[in-house]
């Protein structure tokens, strides 16, 4: 009797022991995964955490070793901007990157176009040459472009060195949006072609419109890079404190407040913010630019 | 008649190819190929800006390999950072995406905290890791101390710093995981499923399904992670600053590499040689140096076959 109806039970038993432990080691896993997720936020996160709590620090306890404000200085971000020249830099700085942005992008899209659908002799010479310059330090040639800015046409203390060159195409800028351009399939380019577009209808109505989120990640990048040189305005700005950019600026309040730590975190605060800004409004194009400098082009 | 049209054709093209391509090919003409040559010139010269320049045959190159005493430090800290900091850069960045890929609760969040720090520009981020880890207040330390672990002094220390360097490298890996995650992604399922069937376990899985898959990414994670070691620019400068106290606009020079040369590298040397001691000719010699390593790493990235970038099509 009951050997008769073990058996229906044993059949319908939602987990036999083999499953069972499947499930529990599925559990544990996922556990032991998480628990290593945590870890690794903890390390990513935490230094921000620290450097807003002290940026919120009375100076005297800035002094001290305590983690946690005793009280919360909301006024030590006004003591920041009040700082003579922060308005300037800050202003500098989206010059800097705005201009430089506009220029960069505007002065890269036709070469990018040209290396990925134009067939020509001296095609792979020229991406040879762009990859060269996209991996050569700045500080390669910075001598004779300093003699150059400085001597001959007189515009040291000044971002125009630092804007000017994007004018004319960007090394990384161009092999980036080449690797996006090469993903478009000619056919869209022929279709155009029967229906008598040139070459620069071409691009601005059927290509442009397409590579719009390549467009878009060339142009965050292009922005977080003036935003954040130093080397630039180091060279070209230093001699002059209306020039100076956030970037290059952030370093004279440890300067100027020796150790008072929270003002200069609360300045380093202001420096990161915007940027992370940014990546919040824009991060599917920032990390689709990111995986596509891993990409075979 | 014919022959006419085609030559003119042909013609028309490469006047379009032209003008598509001029603004890089003003560009590498005025800021690339012009200083570079004008760099070889310069270093065969004796020129501090103000006198016009002199030839002095050899003797700015045996300056800077034989006397000037910040070019071996500098050479040795490069290969300590290619050695520690970019193995371990791209192990914690292959560990990384590894993790984001097998967290199935929470994924974007995750995503988003570890990519962060990538973004914090380098002058912000190294002055809240020089604040982070100063052994005087610093909140890591305090933590250490609390635990019982007797802190290093890591930016003040010479033997410390360039871990602290290290430590800053890793924080920032979100470029590395995201090209691991999307190569760990592209791996292609059934070969897991084969394996899994094959009694495989998961550290065979990963040795011989996904480590064969992501050997490029890998090997292109670990030259481009060469060829940056090479314009290593700001953070050491900074930490260097920030740690030793001086600061611009302090009155005083800053001589860098603190604490004893120990974060000294060669773009340093450039700024060092050229704009703090003025002579533009050993400046050239060091940017030189730094050209032909960068060239050698970038030639790795480019070879043909089996190159990482591939030029062809």
């Amino acid at each position: 009797m009951t050997q008769v109806l073990d058996k229906p039970v044993e059949l319908t038993a939602p987990v036999s022991p083999a499953e069972r432990t499947a499930r529990r080691r599925a559990l544990l896993e996922w556990v032991a995964i998480h628990s290593l997720g945590v870890a690794a936020a903890l390390f990513f996160v935490l230094p921000f955490v620290f450097v807003f709590l002290t940026s919120l620090m009375s100076d005297s306890q800035a002094l001290s070793r305590d983690l946690i404000p005793h009280t919360w200085e909301w006024g030590n971000y006004k003591k920041v901007f009040e700082t003579p020249g922060f308005l300037t830099w800050w202003k500098n700085t989206l010059l800097y990157a705005g201009f430089g942005t506009v220029l960069t992008v505007v002065s890269s899209i036709p070469v990018a176009y040209a290396l990925a659908k134009f067939r020509f002799r001296g095609r792979n010479l020229s991406l040879m040459l762009v990859i060269s310059m996209m991996m050569l330090p700045p500080q390669v040639v910075i001598i004779p472009m300093y003699l150059f800015w400085a001597k001959q046409l007189d515009l040291s203390g000044t971002l125009w060195p630092l804007i000017i060159p994007m004018a004319f195409g960007d090394a990384f800028s161009i092999f980036l949006l080449r690797q996006f351009l090469m993903t478009i399939p000619n056919e869209y380019l022929d279709a155009a072609k029967v229906d008598g577009c040139g070459d620069l209808r071409t691009l601005l109505k059927v290509v442009l419109p397409m590579a719009k989120p390549g467009i878009a990640a060339v142009a965050l990048f292009q922005f977080f890079y003036a935003w954040n040189d130093y080397f630039g305005p180091q060279i070209y700005a230093s001699e002059n404190q209306n020039a100076w950019t956030l970037s290059y600026g952030l370093e004279s309040f440890k300067g100027a407040h020796h150790t008072d730590w929270n003002l200069t975190m609360a300045a380093t605060v202001l420096v990161m913010a915007p940027v992370i800004l940014v990546f919040f409004f824009a991060q599917k194009a920032f990390v689709e630019g990111v995986t596509l400098t891993g990409v075979k082009g | 008649m014919s022959t006419v049209t085609l030559t003119s054709k042909r013609r028309r093209s490469a006047l379009r190819t032209l003008a598509f391509m001029s603004p890089w090919l003003i560009g590498f003409a005025v800021f690339f190929a012009y200083p570079l040559i004008s760099t070889v010139y310069f270093s065969f010269m004796h020129y501090d800006g103000f006198k016009p320049p002199t030839w002095s045959g050899t003797k700015n190159w045996k300056y800077v390999f034989e006397n000037y005493p910040l070019f071996w430090p500098a050479l040795r800290n490069t290969l300590w950072l290619v050695l520690v900091m970019v193995t371990l850069r791209v192990l914690f960045g292959l560990g990384v995406g590894l993790l984001i890929t097998k967290i199935k609760t929470g994924t974007g969040v995750f995503r988003t905290l570890f990519y962060l720090p990538y973004l914090a520009p380098p002058v912000a981020a190294t002055m809240a890791f020089a604040f982070l880890l100063n052994p005087g207040t610093g909140p890591v330390n305090s933590l250490l101390d609390k635990a019982g672990i007797s802190a290093p002094g890591w930016f003040n220390d010479p033997s410390w710093s360039k871990p602290a360097l290290t430590l800053l490298a890793l924080w920032g890996i979100g470029d590395l995981m995201v090209i691991f995650m999307a190569a760990l992604l592209d791996v292609p399922t059934e070969q897991y499923e084969a394996a899994e069937l094959d009694g495989a376990s998961a550290w065979q899985r990963f040795r011989y399904v996904t480590l064969p898959n992501i050997s490029p990414i890998v090997m292109f994670a670990v030259v481009t992670g060469v060829i940056q070691t090479m314009q290593y620019y700001t953070q050491p400068l900074i930490a260097g600053k920030v740690a030793s106290g001086v600061i611009q606009g302090a009155g005083t020079q800053f001589e860098p590499g603190y604490p004893d040369k120990s974060t000294l590298t060669l773009p340093q040397l450039v700024y060092n040689l050229g704009f703090q001691r003025f002579d533009y000719g050993s400046a050239c010699v060091v940017a030189l140096v730094l050209f032909a390593l960068s060239m050698v790493f970038t030639a790795f990235l480019m070879r043909r076959r089996g190159g990482l970038i591939q030029a062809g099509d």
